[in-house]
């Protein structure tokens, strides 16, 4: 699953020190703090981090899906060279479907539940490719196809659907468009395990064929370090750790890194006790990356910081 | 979908292991489904035999709506199980206490539910859960007593005593998971049934839970019942393993032995399909066909022809695998089991995998 990129090209995305800020009432939170990444052509970037570090506002900063009272305060986000933050309404809805596209957790909610499936497909070619009902219909089957679901499927109803076969077809919506980069934010998180290991290997195999980039959004290490190419790990809004996944996993370097790895015990091997992190634990003032080791950046952790804990 | 009469009027019960807390007996549910005059039933469970022995954490382990979390509740006696027998120190409670649970069984056996935010009002105190509990079972008399009590169990659940003194509202998930430990055990059980107790927390502070419910068998001797669908957490912390399918037991034995050695194609299905960094890519669509056919319609029993029990394609036959101290099982592969329940929950959503023009 691995077979890494070519990096002679420009990267498809380029976020520079991209801050968002929620402004509430009383005070101002910010959610994504000074943060930087590429994801190059057909790259499978991963980002991990936990409820709430961040990691999905990022994404929907990448979209330009911020709401008030969310907003972007600082940094720049490049897609194929462009600024995206620059793109007026109209290339803002080009950009949204047919070169970014986006997977979310719940595909119930991405589904119109009074709306076959087939006429959900459909839409997207009517709408966006303006083609004719009956070319859409062709185009509709043969995306079906491609996530393997019988193209009978077409007239059922999302709710006649197993979960699984929903989040296919949310992917398969996803690229019906071809889109050089695909967002995906926690996809098979409420999924069973056995369904989620064939969505996953899926995934991988659209990405093979038809070569788009993933920035990759989960809580889950293992199944991150899987699917990615390269990921980071995100904590309160700041990068910790950004390294190849392969590199990531093997020699993890900084503490909260090695919690969340820990946080999913080995299904083989001796059975020795792991540490998380400590109730209560908390970094601030996360300093910027440095780079340790070709390609493997961490953020310095002071000296006589107390991390570990819950006793083994 | 079934009609078939409660298994237990069929067949002699084994008896209660010598050292089980819980012991269950032909334990099963059915659900009513469709309207007020339906006859029909959906059979949540059947026909369950499980001990929870002493000093022992014994993890449940299976999919969504495989009936691991109807076991627990049917224990809690949050739901009236259809037929059988739970047997608590050799009692059976469902005939003790028919209606409903007593002080005394609730003493012995509680409960901890997956979701920490639902199970303490945000309004309260941490020391106001705590002493509840206690006062309501008799565990304090006085201020002085109840206030060492409170201390000690915030020490046994590392959390600080400054924080009794807090509103749950004011605690991280892990926090008040933590505090719904403390409040099961500030009655002093002998059991306690754990429902999915991390898969709602923050992942960095997991593992610290797992840790406190190892503690907890070993420092204190409590018996746990450990419901998950993550057999990596099952194997950590868990003496034994029961792996369930589609309402009833498949296999089960020494967790490290089970994992290493899954017996049943099932088992071996959901152990393939754990992310593994360190087998990366080793997903086959042929041999998961192969694997589903051999749950749902298997020719032949590896065991056939051992000399326990014969094998048989109606009756869930448990064949005895590996050293004995494992006290590993595995359901007879001939046995099959309700086909409109089993497919429903093994569905294939996809082409035939096997069909090379799909691959």
């Amino acid at each position: 699953m691995s077979t890494h990129p070519s990096r002679d090209d420009a990267p498809v995305l380029e976020v520079t020190d991209l801050s968002v800020e929620y402004h509430g009432e009383h005070r101002t939170v910010r959610a994504v703090d000074r943060v930087s990444f590429t994801i190059g052509r057909g790259e499978i970037f991963g980002l991990a981090g936990e409820s709430g570090c961040g990691k999905s506002t990022a994404a929907n900063a990448v979209m330009r899906l911020l709401r008030e009272p969310a907003a972007i305060t600082g940094g720049t986000i490049r897609f194929q060279g462009r600024d995206v933050l620059a793109l007026d309404a109209e290339e803002l809805r080009t950009l949204r479907w047919r070169e970014v596209a986006m997977v979310f957790q719940s595909a119930m909610s991405s589904l119109n539940p009074v709306m076959t499936v087939g006429d959900q497909i459909v839409d997207i070619f009517t709408t966006h490719e303006r083609l004719r009902k009956s070319v859409a219909r062709e185009r509709a089957a043969e995306l079906l196809e491609l996530v393997r679901i019988d193209p009978g499927r077409l007239r059922s109803y999302p709710h006649q659907l197993s979960g699984g076969m929903r989040q296919r077809v949310v992917i398969a919506m996803a690229v019906a468009l071809r889109p050089q980069l695909l967002i995906m934010d926690e996809p098979t998180t409420a999924l069973d395990v056995v369904v989620q290991q064939e969505i996953m290997a899926q995934i991988a195999e659209l990405q093979r064929s038809l070569g788009f980039s993933v920035l990759f959004i989960t809580h889950d290490m293992s199944l991150m370090i899987e699917l990615s190419h390269r990921m980071a790990v995100m904590y309160a809004g700041r990068f910790v750790e950004t390294a190849p996944a392969r590199d990531l996993f093997a020699h993890p370097r900084h503490p909260y890194t090695r919690a969340l790895i820990n946080a999913f015990p080995p299904l083989s091997g001796p059975n020795t006790p792991l540490v998380g992190l400590r109730e209560g634990v908390r970094f601030t003032d996360i300093p910027d990356l440095r780079e340790e080791a070709p390609g493997h950046w961490v953020a310095p952790v002071p000296v006589g910081t107390v991390i570990d804990g819950g006793r083994a | 979908m079934s009609t078939a009469a409660p298994a237990t009027s069929t067949r002699t019960d084994p008896p209660a292991a010598p050292d089980a807390v819980i012991s269950l007996r032909g334990l099963s549910v059915d659900f009513p489904v469709g309207g007020l005059f339906s006859r029909t039933v959906v059979r949540a469970l059947r026909s369950v035999d499980l001990d929870v022995e002493r000093r022992e954490i014994m993890a449940l382990v299976g999919e969504s709506g495989s009936g691991k979390s109807t076991i627990a509740r049917c224990i809690a006696r949050l739901e009236k199980p259809t037929a059988g027998q739970i047997l608590v120190d050799g009692v059976d409670v469902l005939r003790s206490e028919p209606r409903r649970a007593s002080r005394a069984y609730r003493r012995k056996v509680q409960m901890i539910f997956q979701d920490p935010f639902g199970s303490l009002n945000p309004a309260h105190r941490v020391h106001q859960f705590l002493e509840r509990a206690a006062r309501l079972h008799g565990r304090a008399t006085g201020a002085e007593q109840m206030r060492e009590l409170v201390e000690e169990l915030m020490a046994t659940v590392d959390l600080p005593a400054e924080m009794l003194e807090s509103r749950a509202f004011e605690l991280s998930g892990g926090q008040r998971q933590r505090v719904s430990i403390a409040r099961a055990l500030a009655v002093g059980p002998e059991v306690i049934l754990a429902d999915e107790p991390t898969s709602m927390l923050d992942v960095s502070v997991r593992i610290g839970v797992l840790n406190l419910m190892r503690r907890l068998r070993d420092e204190r001797g409590i018996s746990m019942l450990f419901i998950t669908h993550d057999l990596a957490s099952a194997r950590y912390v868990a003496d034994r393993t029961t792996v369930m399918f589609a309402g009833e037991l498949v296999e089960s034995g020494a967790s490290m032995a089970l994992m290493a050695r899954p017996a049943h194609p099932y088992t071996q299905l959901l152990l393939s399909a754990v992310p593994d960094p360190s087998r990366a890519g080793s997903y086959d669509p042929a041999e998961r066909a192969r694997l589903r056919a051999a749950v749902l319609e298997a020719d032949s029993c590896p065991f056939d022809g051992d000399p326990g029990p014969t094998c048989s394609r109606t009756e869930p036959v448990r064949h005895d695998v590996g050293p004995a101290a494992d006290r590993h099982w595995v359901r007879c592969h001939l046995y099959r089991p309700a086909a409109d329940v089993a497919s429903r929950a093994l569905a294939v959503d996809t082409v035939d995998p096997t069909d090379p023009a799909a691959r």
